[in-house]
This record gives structure tokens, sequence and C-alpha cells, in this order.
């Protein structure tokens, strides 16, 4: 007999889900003008109706937000400030299950990951934050960096709740006011979020939660009342923003997407190689910018790496999010799907060799198995291109210095994996690479203090840490 | 002995062997066997895992206070865990001191427990100092008296001296003792290893020696069995099979005290090594309290609600 | 007086330690503030502008490993040969612009101290710029400046030469390598400094000077694809759009400045964040 897991799953008990939700501005929750579903990607049930902001509503969102700075918030004592959002942290603290499971229904990630990664670093975000709001002088920019004004971000759906936290935290710490859109796909978190300022009792309109789809992005990119953008998503989206906001003084940061290269020399920890590399890509179904998406093989260990991955793969525990073992929960959308789907066609019409275990997918909802590519090469697409979904690009390298080669040969930098046991190789191959973060035998951590953020067409600037703070004040120098 | 064809038996070979082995990280497996941890067992899976569990529990004692009427005490508890319940199967095995093994064989048979084998702690356990002769001659005593399993400790000073060619030595010897009259599980005593890289090194280096069994701790030092500890020994056994078609057991003993204790120790074999190893024969749990908390756990099921230690025997 | 004939100078262009004329054949005539000839500076192409990125690219990898010692004693070494010829750069920009020559000493001695300034820089900004950060977690984790790569970058009209400096000197402090184009109107103290350039053990393509217009390289340089990071601060504020526009593709880091100041040197570098398990 085997050792079959019950089920085991988390209580939906603990949510309450609105039939219909309005923007959150001024502090209030205004009713919206159009709607439109959002969905449990795992089962395609109907969970509410999102508004849909049009110009009313973000100029309504905008002003209010420029209220919030000029009367109130700029005006603030940094100390005071801080008090927000330690409250913040508190209460998203307090209400973490809450958060978890709203994450999870909406968004089809696994139940463990929303509870025990996104939001206790969500929270961790707003409690590392509020510590720097009355310590501003110190953040190397001089003895009196000022604020940026009215902050306008737009966020994704692969983490909707912890990067609501990436941005909203450091932007109100500095003492800037936000206009917040979350995902289309994914907007429950923010609306929960928006409670949380309520119980708060922050000031209204310092941060203002309007609802949308890329025409509501569009709008707050292009409004006049905003001062600084923040973005995160894809590269080509981030290059419409990067176009239009160059005739404006705004002041913009990317987090954009990536093809990271997950390399492992032949003296690596081969278990734990094995975890980093499973973790690097099917961590949230691979919808991660940063995900280890080509892994890079020394010939001389290639294929006992891939044997034991392959074994290891057999014990992923794919299917419904709101179960406690699941470890790959859904697609977030049909339409990620559908990409991912013809990506990895094109690595089959291109010679790589597919694999993945026998997993059963359930009939409803979106789904994609646990995939790896062997035999690919840095000309194929599915070496070139953003999967951002659970497909595994297998390369080989012979030495250091090609793995080197490979890894950088892309124009996206965001991350890079190093697995060895050497000391001197690893921190050689940390130098060489043209990536923000580096995962040195660990992958996809994540940490406030800890600077993200890309090289080339990653992005501009960083999030987390000083860095990130920076990129919410004046600088010195800077026109 | 040919050892598998992986060493010769002369001291390069076996440096050369071991020097093959991969390195372990330490933050990387200890949070690999912290996310099994978290795997939620429910309903007709914790059943299951109860009661294979209890298949499992090499029930010990292992006091300067021992005495014939604890042992046979411990015995009888072996047999029939819950004497309210005939369903409760017995558990792997009793595990005594030397001088304890004839009692225990002599009371098991009495009593109709011939399925449970004994186990006896052997070469000077839990110290391990003491000669090459007088380790033997622990060992054959015991196996004279009726031990059908042999626990042996490793000479960890040799270990960390750099001596693995003496600490194979030993096991080699006392495998040569046990024959095919005992089983052989070699305790590493992972505490005194201390680091990951040296409990892989210490189970492949027993695993060529002829060991049948590897084994965590004498449970007479801290840390003992913890999952990470766990999960390294199960990724040796599981890569020695791939390596060899041999498959060795593996025994956590020390520190798990409680229901959820075992079954995460379940779990990590499930993921790791997979199903093959979920039984007596390749897994054994020694401890001496957890059979009780199984106990308890299982009456929670049946009845739906919480136990009280007033219901179950105290040995 | 002498009846002797001058030996006037050809101005060239500056790039990958050379001193190639423009491909195009052009040249333009820099008048003096009185409007008499000067010289033919070349009016560089965007041919020119692709050669000094091939210069600027191969010079990178070298110039970046280099050690931060290394660097600050090149920039300092710069600053020695500048001091050296204070006189004709003195003369330069009098001639061509026309200021008093306490003015153009002023303008020399600025820029010598701008590049000893920057000198002191190269093994410091990491210290200043770089952070080890506490995460919850057995790993260690800090954050590294390092050189973004290559560097475009618009001198100012004026002052002609510490415009230069300021542009070019914060730039390569970190390890970038730097296409720079000089003053249209008085790029020949930006030319003379390519002579001082060659003689200050400054690896071949680190810094390559082009002159010429504004608008015809900028654009250029702004669509260039192997160009990492522009600074615009010698550009028209009417041409940033277009030239951020252009920039976009690649996501160009485009910045520009109104003083010297370390933020000058960080806005050239990428953070780079280094995890590492702490175990035993």
């Amino acid at each position: 007999m085997s050792f079959e897991y019950a089920p085991a799953p988390e209580s939906r008990a603990v949510v309450s889900i609105k039939p219909k939700y309005g923007h959150f501005i001024g502090g209030k929750f205004v009713a919206g003008s159009k709607h439109f579903p959002t969905i449990n990607p795992a089962t395609e049930e109907v969970l509410s109706q999102i508004a849909l902001a049009g110009k009313a509503e973000v100029d309504a969102a905008v002003k209010a937000a420029r209220k919030a700075y000029t009367t109130t918030w700029s005006k603030m004592s940094g100390k005071e400030r801080g008090k927000y959002l330690y409250r913040i942290a508190r209460i998203m603290q307090e209400r973490a299950r809450e958060f978890a499971v709203l994450e999870t229904l909406d968004n089809g990630k696994p139940i463990r990951e929303s509870r025990d990664t996104d939001i206790p670093l969500a929270a961790a975000h707003f409690f590392y934050h509020a510590g720097w709001a009355d310590k501003l002088e110190y953040a190397g920019l001089g003895t009196s960096p000022k604020p940026l004004g009215v902050a306008g971000q737009i966020i994704p759906w692969n983490f909707p709740l912890l990067m609501l936290a990436w941005k909203v935290a450091p932007a109100l710490a500095a003492g800037n006011t936000v206009v917040l859109k979350p995902a289309e796909s994914t907007s429950l978190t923010a609306l929960l979020f928006a409670e949380v300022c309520q119980q708060a009792e922050l000031p209204a309109g310092v941060v203002n939660i309007v609802t949308g789809d890329g025409s509501t992005g569009a709008l707050i990119v292009n409004h006049p009342g905003i001062d600084k953008i923040a973005f995160t998503g894809s590269t080509e989206v981030g290059k419409l923003i990067a176009r239009a906001v160059a005739p404006t003084k705004k002041s913009v940061t990317l987090e954009l997407g990536g093809k990271a290269a997950n390399i492992v020399f032949d003296d690596a920890p081969i278990d734990e190689t094995v975890e980093g590399i499973v973790n690097g890509i099917f961590f949230n179904q691979g919808h991660v910018c940063c995900a280890g998406s080509r892994l890079l093989l020394q010939e001389n260990v290639a294929e006992e790496v891939l044997h034991k991955l392959k074994n290891r793969m057999e014990k992923i525990r794919v299917g419904d999010p709101m179960d406690k073992n699941t470890d790959v929960g859904a697609i977030n959308s049909k339409e990620q799907l559908a990409k991912i789907t013809e990506l990895a066609a094109a690595g089959d019409a291109e010679g790589a060799e597919r694999w993945s275990p026998a997993c059963n997918l359930p009939g409803k909802g979106f789904w994609f198995a646990p995939t790896i590519f062997t035999g690919v090469t840095q000309a194929h697409r599915i070496a070139r291109e953003e999967i951002f979904g659970p497909v595994l690009s297998v390369l080989t390298f012979r030495t250091p210095q090609e793995a080197i080669e490979k890894a950088n040969n892309t124009p996206f930098g965001l991350s890079a994996g190093i697995w060895s046991e050497k000391g001197s190789r690893t921190l050689w191959a940390s130098q060489q690479l043209r990536a923000g973060v580096i995962w040195a035998n660990t992958f996809n951590k994540f940490d406030p203090t800890s600077p993200f953020g890309g090289y080339k067409e990653s992005g501009w600037g960083r999030e987390g840490g000083r860095h990130g703070l920076s990129a919410y004040l004046k600088g010195v120098s800077h026109e | 002995m040919s050892f598998y064809g992986l060493v010769d038996g002369t001291e390069a070979s076996l440096k050369s062997y071991l020097n093959n082995l991969s390195g372990v990280d330490q933050v990387g497996a200890e949070a690999r066997a912290a996310m099994l941890a978290t795997r939620s067992i429910k309903t007709t899976s914790k059943r299951w895992a109860i009661e294979t569990a209890i298949t499992m529990v090499d029930l010990t004692t292992l006091e300067g206070a021992d005495t014939p009427g604890k042992v046979k005490a411990l015995c009888t508890k072996a047999v029939r865990p819950d004497p309210t319940d005939s369903s409760v199967p017995s558990v792997g095995a009793v595990c005594v001191y030397n001088d304890m093994v004839s009692v225990a064989r002599t009371h098991l048979d009495l009593i109709g427990g011939q399925h449970v084998p004994v186990a006896a702690v052997s070469t000077a356990f839990p110290s391990g100092r003491a000669s090459m002769p007088v380790k033997i001659q622990d060992t054959q005593d015991a196996i004279d008296a009726g031990a059908a399993e042999i626990d042996m400790v490793i000479d960890r000073g040799a270990f960390l001296a750099g001596r693995y060619i003496d600490v194979f030595n030993e096991i080699v010897q006392i495998k040569e003792v046990c024959a095919d009259k005992a089983h052989l599980k070699v305790i590493f005593e992972t505490g005194e290893l201390v680091t990951y890289d040296n409990v892989r090194k210490a189970s492949f280096l027993a695993m060529a020696a002829g060991a049948d069994f590897i084994k965590t701790s004498t449970g007479k030092v801290a840390p003992a069995a913890t999952p990470p500890v766990v999960l390294v020994m199960l990724e040796a056994v599981r890569d020695f099979y791939e390596m060899t078609n041999t498959r060795i057991g593996v025994k956590p003993a020390g520190g798990i005290r409680t229901t959820k204790d075992a079954i995460k120790q379940l779990v990590l074999v499930n993921e790791t090594v997979g199903p093959d190893w979920l039984n007596p024969k390749l897994f054994r749990i020694g401890a001496s309290a957890l059979l009780n908390d199984l106990l308890m756990q299982r009456m929670k099921l049946d009845e739906g609600y919480y136990s009280s230690p007033q219901y179950v025997t105290m040995d | 007086m002498s009846n002797r004939i001058d030996v006037k100078k050809t101005y060239k262009l500056y790039i990958n330690g050379a001193f190639p004329r423009t491909e195009s054949g052009r040249t333009y005539e820099v008048k003096s503030a009185k409007g008499a000839f000067i010289a033919n500076p070349c009016l560089a192409s965007r041919k020119d502008l692709r050669d000094a990125v091939v210069a600027a690219r191969a010079a990178h990898a070298g110039w970046n490993k280099a050690t931060a010692y290394n660097r600050g004693q090149i920039l300092y070494r710069i600053a020695e040969m500048l001091e050296g010829r204070r006189a004709q750069f003195v003369d330069e920009i009098v001639a061509v612009t026309g200021v008093t020559k306490v003015k153009a000493e002023k303008e020399v001695t600025d820029s010598v101290d701008r590049l000893v300034w920057y000198a002191g820089w190269t093994d410091k900004i990491a210290s200043l710029s770089g952070s080890t950060n506490p995460v919850a977690g057995p790993f260690y984790n800090f954050t590294i400046p390092e050189s973004v790569g290559v560097v475009a970058a618009i001198a100012p009209e004026t002052p002609s030469l510490l415009g230069l400096i300021d542009v070019v000197a914060p730039i390569i402090t970190s390890g970038n390598t730097v296409i720079v184009l000089a003053s249209t109107k008085a790029p020949l103290s930006a030319m003379t400094f390519a002579e001082v350039l060659a003689t200050s053990d400054l690896p071949h393509g680190v810094i390559n000077i082009l002159t010429g217009k504004k608008e015809e390289i900028a654009p250029w340089m702004a669509s260039h694809m192997d160009i990492d990071a522009m600074d615009i601060s010698g550009v028209p504020a009417k041409m940033h759009s277009e030239i951020k526009v252009a920039g976009a593709e690649n996501l160009k880091r485009i910045h520009s400045f109104k003083s010297a100041d370390p933020g000058r040197i960080i806005a050239f570098m990428e953070a780079k964040t280094v995890w590492h398990p702490i175990g035993l």
C-alpha cells in the first residue's frame, strides 16, 4: 500500500467575497460604472465583478492622491507616517490567513505559497519600510530628501499583494501618495488591502486603488497629475511606458521580464541543486519574472542532474491550489495558458525534447504540467523568450566561461543562479553575470532589505532596501 | 568481500569513493525538510500513517536502571500496544542493551511475540570507546542471546580524525559476526558528526561496508533524528540503490516523540525514496514515548475526540 | 615678430586610442569669438559613432575588471597630464570662446581638480552605494554597484573642457566606457584633451571623443542597441523627449545632471545583489 495524501483543503470560510466591487478613492469605496468578472483560474468559477476604471475614476483618484499629498501626507512627520505603516503591517499579519485564501482563490497559486511566502513577505515589506519613514535623511540622498509627489503604480498578477507591498510601502514611507492599479485578473487582495488602510485609519487619499485593465493603466501612465510611475510587468509594456513618459518630467521605475540562467557546476551540492532548480522554475507555476527558466548544466554532470530532476518532478503535486499539499497550482488565465502552450509547441517544433511527469490535471480551470525541454540551444525560442510558465529549457556547457557567455547572451538581466561548492568560482561567476539578483546555492529568495531589479531590458531601478527606497525620493544631482 | 564493487577494502579506494560524493548545502537541505514538514496528512492517510508508524517503532529502553521487569513490560507493550484493541499491530522490534536480550527474547516468545525481533545495541554503545575484541564479543553475546538485529555505533573519534578506513573495517568486522544471523544497523550519532556532509559521507561509508540499516543516533546525544538529517540519509540510501540495486534501511532514533513527528518522517520517506521504503523492513523509528502518542491519535481518529494518557498503558 | 609660419593642428576624432579622421570626410568650421577661422574639426557621422561603440564595448571588460585603485591612478594621471599642458588649454579656450584668460585658467584649474576628485571616488563609491542586507534568513546578502557598460554622452556647449570632463569622468570612474560628443561650437579643447588621454595610460577605447552636431549624433546614440546608458546633460531640453523615446527600445538608462556629485557616478552603475546561504 502506498502513502496517498487525503485532500487537505484550506477553509474558504475565512473570506467573504462581495458580488461586486468598486474603487477605493479618497478613503472610501466608490461604485464603479462598468464591470468585468474575476474568476478562480482553478475552477473558472466567477468570484466577483470588478470595476473598470475610466478617465473619471482615474482623475478622481489622482485628485484625491494629490490632495492627500499636499494637505496631509507630505506635511506629516516621518515618525507619524511610519506609525501608519507599522499599523498596516500588523493588520496584514492579523488578517494573513484571509489574504492568503483570497490570493489563492483569485490567482490560482498554491495556498502553501500564498500562506508561507506572499502574505508574510508583503507584511514584512510594510514593517521594513515603516522604519524608513523617519530616517530618510540617512538614506544616502543628502540631508533632506524629498518625496516625488503622487505615484502611479501598476502591478502584475503573479504576486498580487506582494507586488502591491513592494510598490506602496516604499512610496508611503518616502512621503508620496499613490494611485495603484492591480492586475485585471487579480484585484481582490488589493481591494482587501483597501479595507486594511481603513482599519489603520490611514488618511483619506494616501492610498487610492482603481481596478481595471490595460486601458486604466494607460490612463494612469499618461495622467498629467502623476509624478512617478512604477510598473511591474512585461518588457513590452515597460517600453511603451518608457516612451509614453519620455516627454514628461515623470520619474519611472520598471521591473520587467527575465530569462534567468540557472547554472549548475559539476561540484554543486546535487540534491539541494535539484531542489533549487525545481523552486527556480516551478515556484508559482513559473509565473515569476526572475524564474530560473534556462537551466545550464555542466556537461559532465548533466545526465545525473537531469535524472535526479526528473525523479524529483515525479513528486511534484499539481492540483487544487487550496489543498495544503499542492506544489503547483493553476495557470492564472486562459490567455497565459495559451501563451505557454504556444511557446512549448515552438519548443517541439524546433526539435527540443519535451518531458513532463505523469500528472492528472483537473478537467476545469487552466493547467499546465511541469515541463522540461532538453536538447535546447541558444537559438531556440524557448531559450530566448520569457514563457512565464512551468517550462524549463535545459542547455549544457563545458567550461565556466562558456556558462557565463550563454547566461549573458540575452537582452534580459534580471536574475541568475549559481550552484557550486567552490567559493571562489561562485564569486567569480556572480561578478561575471549581468543580472541584478544573483542567487548562489539558492533561488527565488526575496526580502524587503534586499534590492531587487534588473540590468538591461529587465528594467529600471530597484525595489527593496535602501536602493529601492531611493526610487521614491528626489536625488541631489538629477534634474 | 566485494563491497558492491564500490571499494576494494584499501584506504585509497575508500577515500576516492568518499571524495566523489557531492556536498550537502545545509540551508537547502533544511529548507527542503521544512517544506515537507508542511504536508498536511488528514483522515484516511493519517490513519494509514499511524498504523504504519506503529509497525515501524523499535520500542526502546536503554537505561542503566533497566531491570528484567521493565524489559518484560516493554515486550508486552510491543506485542500488543493497545491491550483493549487487538487490531493494533505489533511494533517493529524491541531494542535493549546486550544483557537484556535474553530476557526480552524469552518473554516475547512466552507471550506470543515470536514475530517481534529483539534488537541489541552493540560495540560499546553509546560511546563506541572500546577495543575491537570487546566490540566483537559484545556483538557475539547479543546474537548468542537471541538478538536478530544489531544496532552498532561507529567510532566517531576515528571518523572525525579522518580514519575512515578504521570505521569501515569495524563495520566490516561486525557485519562478519552478524553474518546471516542478525541484521546490522549502523548508528552514526549524527549529533556528534555535526555536518550534513559528514552524515552523507558516513552513510555511504556504512552502506559500502555492509550495513543493512543506517541509523541516526543513540538517543543519548542531541540533536538526534532531525528531519534534515533523516532527509540526507534517505537521499544517500536512494542514491545507493541506484548505484547497487540494493535497498538499505533507515532508522531515525531520538527526539521523535509525537505522531506529528512520526508522520513527518513518513512524508520524508515517501517523497525522497518512495513508497518501497514505507515498511518496517526498510524504515524503523527508534523511540519509547512515541508509541503512546500514536495510540492516542489512533483513538482520536476512531472516536472523534481527544484521548488522555490515562487511557493508554504507561509501558 | 617672427615671420615663421605656424604649424597648425589637424583636429581629428579620438576612437579606440587612435586619431582617425571621420569616415564621412566631412568637416565644419570653428571660428573664434570674433569670427576668425580657427580650425576644421571633423563632423562625425553615425558610422564614426558605430566604430566608437565597438571600441567602447571591447574596452569595457578590461576597464571594468581593472582594480578601483588602478582606475583611480589613471584618472589621477589624466589630471597630471592636463596640469602639465595648462597653457595650451587656456590659449585654446580663450581663442575659441573669447573668455578672459583668467576665466579660462579657472576652467582648466577646475578641470584638473575635478579629475582628481573623481580619481578619489573610484575606490569609495562601492562602499557608499553598496550594502550588506540583513535578510530574514540564513543567507549572506550583499549589494554591490558595478558599471552599466557602454555609455554615450553629450557634453554641454559650455564650458567646453570642464563640461566634457564633468560628463566623462563620473562615467569612467566606475568602470564604464564612454563615447562623448564634444561641444559643437568649441570642440578644440576636447580634442586636445584626447591627446592628454592618449598619454595617460588610459586603455584604448575607454574614452572615445567625437566632434559634430548633437542633432545628428544624439538620435543615433539613443537608438544604438549596444549602448547601455546616456548622459544627455549637454542636450537641449527640447531634444530630451525624442532621445528618451528612441532610447526606450533597449531601455537605456538616460540621465541628465546639474552638478558634480557622486550621484552622477551611481546613476551609471547597476546594483547587483548576491545571495548565498550561511551554513556548515
